[in-house]
């Protein structure tokens, strides 16, 4: 292990079935990516389109030598949703990463991960959750890199993992309300699944036609797009330990190229930065959070 | 309700600053909670909150008169400055606090392994809104109380109540919101001032008001517009999930996440009781002495005369949310998810 | 000065004129150097008998508010120093450069300065008017609330019972006895 892994978070949009097999099956064949989270975390109507194909792509991912993690539910509250949960943490052969707390009641005791929309934010918190078990985090985007670096000196404390979304939309916000479906005079009841018409996101704009927030079920997202590649191989030497590209609908296995080589040291930042480009995203990057900026900016004065 | 094994619910009110908690106290709360001035509670914003004397001379002050203090250290310390949430506790504890509302569950601990008699109340900003997710903090940490987040209706209240160890604390005045509490990073994404570590949500600082000749007002924060209201309009602060937005299919603004609306839950008052609640919270630290004065002493007869079996007055605590909207929520049932 | 707000009760609960109709002549050949000692008196005495208002001011005491009653003919500028407290009026076009101006109208003003108006409210409602350093006017009218009783009360005791009887009379007008 050479210490700097790629990761691919768990796609957070609605996309039909097929086209999340088909994406798994590319990660699978063509991206330098050790690890794939596969689950819904967003919205639990979702999860059964997906289920029937959960055993082909594991094993078209593990043949590939990529490790599975089952990602939960960001926020559990219906009794289905708390079954599913529960059914998910008694997997026995993947590793399930946390999302809420309810999922770590279920998890305590045995080897499990901790993720983004799970609220670790110190040293503390980190230090009780291994105590309990957990092995890996993955950490709010909003930290910044003073805080990181705490972080990782602990986890290196603690022989635990630690990671860090560095490409992808952020998630800002999580809600009880289905913002898709009242965008569409719809409650979350029947919506009839209109964010698939969004596969990274419904755009929102300021009045005055600026680009602000994007709307994902659920989940406010920003509508820049996080982009630390110029900071990668400065976390390399703080010792973070996974780097986590969060999948849009453009070319992941590009974007995992690019990353890969940067961490390398294959390629300067900028040259990656230029290879991103060419994957396809339409729109502006940001990395306000990890530089104590606002979130959206892009300058780090 | 003449029903003697109901338990006559705990009115927990706001105290922004300490004449606010002497307000409150006095105008008949049960308890209050307040923070001290710094990022280790939810509402950090200028000219508000505790310093460690007043802190000192409030406790005494409701202790006398017959009420509780409840410290808000309900933000999450980044990591490398968890000195500080542990200094809010120690001072509180020293100066006998009653509880420490907490959502981190770095300063749970500490509360926990450092004060083990300590009682311990879970913030909203903990988010724990299943049964689960509160045993898990009942277990971990002898949480005794969890304040709900404002998204359960009466029924799994009631369903709620019989599967926990804890109490329950819930809203039933004040201002609403939908955003699942603790996760949220709007604020920082265009401040760069953190609601979770900052305790800070579309601060002051970073708010611009801008009228245009025809007395059109437009409210920004930071680089962003909010909200925009025409001369005939009463303008709001501009919080970033009350704002207006363009969606693709809608191209004239509407409220994307939520209208500004007023939490009023008066006419559920006997069902809340009913369903096991066992404290009421008034949300609104940042509102006026008389304000303060006016609804906690409203509801306070309207929990009175309800224990007492008499009709609560509810025209009159409707009427406290003059101006805004009012919502009973979720509470009723879940038609708006 | 007590006589007149009596009348001007009368009129105006009747509905019949305007707050403004009453100050505006009784004021307007005002000459303000008759305000300034006055006013001193008002600050010195508030810094004096409230340090906490002062104290609660913290970062802000070096900021100078402009403080714009819009329907009388003067401005007032307060600098809330603890140890140099400044209030002086000027004319409306003479006032020097401030961080924060807040205008509105005498009784918006008032409900400020008397404890009833909320954080919120300032921002809520067109009556009051913010510009600048809006992070300070929060804090001014947190200060402000932080106090037994009010600024409002203190200054019209500094003028005896036809002091304490104006305010009175303002504050039914206001709707707040």
């Amino acid at each position: 292990m050479s210490g700097a892994e790629l990761t691919i978070g768990p796609i957070l949009f609605h996309w039909s079935a097929d086209k999340k097999r088909d994406f798994y099956f590319r990660i699978a064949d063509e991206a330098p990516v050790d690890t794939v989270y596969i689950g819904e975390v967003i919205c639990s109507k979702r999860a059964p389109f997906f289920e029937p194909y959960y055993d082909e792509v594991a094993e078209r991912l593990t043949r590939a030598g990529k490790k599975i993690v089952f990602s939960s539910l960001a926020e559990i509250m219906l009794p289905r949703e708390q079954k599913m949960t529960k059914g998910l943490c008694e997997l026995e052969e993947y590793e399930v990463e946390a999302n809420d707390a309810a999922a770590l009641y279920h998890l305590r005791g045995k080897p499990h991960r901790v993720g983004q929309y799970f609220n670790v934010y110190n040293e503390d918190t980190m230090a009780h959750l291994t105590s309990q078990g957990a092995v890996h985090f993955t950490v709010p985007s909003e930290l910044p890199k003073e805080a990181l670096s705490v972080l990782s000196n602990k986890a290196e404390e603690l022989n635990v993992g630690l990671e860090v979304q560095v490409y992808g939309r952020t998630g800002l916000a999580l809600s009880a309300r289905c913002y898709h479906a009242r965008s569409h005079n719809r409650a979350q009841d029947n919506c009839q699944f209109v964010c698939e018409e969004d596969p990274d996101g419904m755009e929102l704009k300021t009045l005055d036609g600026k680009p602000f927030l994007s709307v994902n079920g659920i989940q406010t997202l920003s509508h820049t797009c996080l982009n630390l590649m110029h900071e990668v191989n400065e976390m390399q030497g703080m010792g973070i330990t996974h780097f986590r590209l969060s999948p849009h609908s453009h070319d992941m296995v590009s974007v995992a190229r690019a990353f890969r080589a940067v961490l390398d040291k294959d390629c300067a930042a900028d040259e990656g930065v230029k290879k991103l480009e060419q994957a396809g995203f339409k729109g502006t990057f940001s990395r306000g959070f990890y530089h104590g900026n606002p979130g959206y900016a892009w300058k780090t004065a | 309700m003449n029903d003697h094994d109901a338990i006559r619910p705990e009115l927990v009110c706001p105290a922004g600053t300490p004449a606010s908690l002497r307000t409150a106290v006095d105008a008949g709360a049960d308890a209050v909670y307040c923070g001290f001035q710094n990022a280790t509670n939810a509402r950090n914003f200028a000219g508000l909150n505790f310093t460690p004397e007043e802190m000192e001379t409030s406790v005494l002050y409701a202790h006398e008169h017959g009420a509780k203090v409840l410290l808000a250290a309900n933000t999450f310390p980044p990591a490398g400055k968890t000195g500080l949430w542990k200094e809010a506790v120690d001072t509180a504890v020293g100066f006998g606090i009653d509880a420490i509302i907490v959502a981190d569950i770095g300063v749970a601990n500490y509360v926990k392994t450092q004060y083990p008699d300590q009682r311990l109340h879970l913030s909203v900003q903990a988010g724990a809104p299943s049964v689960e997710a509160i045993k898990y903090y009942c277990e971990e940490f002898g949480v005794r109380r969890v304040v709900l987040p404002r998204i359960l209706t009466i029924p799994e209240i009631t369903v709620l109540k019989k599967e926990i160890p804890c109490e329950i604390e819930c809203f039933i005045f004040g201002n609403h919101g939908l955003m699942a509490e603790g996760r949220c990073s709007l604020t920082n994404y265009v401040t760069g001032l953190s609601t979770n570590m900052d305790g800070v949500c579309s601060p002051a600082s970073h708010v611009k008001y801008e009228e245009d000749t025809k007395r059109n007002l437009t409210t920004r924060l930071g680089d962003f517009t909010i909200d925009c209201f025409s001369c005939t309009q009463n303008p709001g602060y501009p919080t970033i999930c009350k704002g207006r937005y363009l969606a693709p299919h809608k191209q004239e603004g509407y409220y994307a996440f939520e209208e500004p609306i007023s939490l009023n839950l008066a006419r559920l008052l006997p069902e809340l009781v009913k369903a096991g609640v066992h404290a009421f919270k008034i949300e609104g630290r940042q509102r006026s002495r008389a304000y303060v004065r006016e609804v906690v002493s409203s509801w306070r007869k309207a929990v009175d005369d309800m224990m007492d079996g008499q009709d609560v007055e509810l025209a009159h605590l409707l009427s406290l949310t003059e101006g805004h909207k009012q919502t009973q929520g979720a509470y009723e049932n879940k038609r708006w998810r | 000065m007590a006589i007149a707000f009596e009348e001007a009760e009368s009129h105006i609960s009747n509905g019949k004129t305007p707050l403004s109709a009453f100050l505006r002549p009784a004021l307007a050949p005002f000459p303000l150097f008759i305000l300034q000692p006055v006013l001193r008196r008002i600050v010195r005495h508030i810094a004096h008998t409230r340090p906490e208002l002062f104290n609660r001011i913290g970062p802000h005491k070096d900021k100078l508010f402009l403080i714009d009653p819009v329907n009388l003919p003067f401005v007032l500028v307060l600098q809330a120093h603890p140890d140099t407290p400044l209030l002086r009026a000027y004319r409306r076009r003479k006032a020097p450069r401030t961080d924060a101006q807040i205008a509105g109208t005498f009784l918006t003003l008032l409900d400020m300065v008397d404890g009833h108006l909320d954080g919120d409210a300032l921002f809520f409602t067109r009556e009051l008017h913010i510009e600048g350093d809006t992070e300070a006017v929060v804090c001014l009218r947190n200060a402000l609330d932080d106090l037994e009783g009010s600024v409002a009360e203190d200054t019209a005791s500094l003028f005896g019972p036809p002091g304490r009887q104006a305010l009175k009379v303002l504050r039914k007008i206001r709707n707040h006895e």
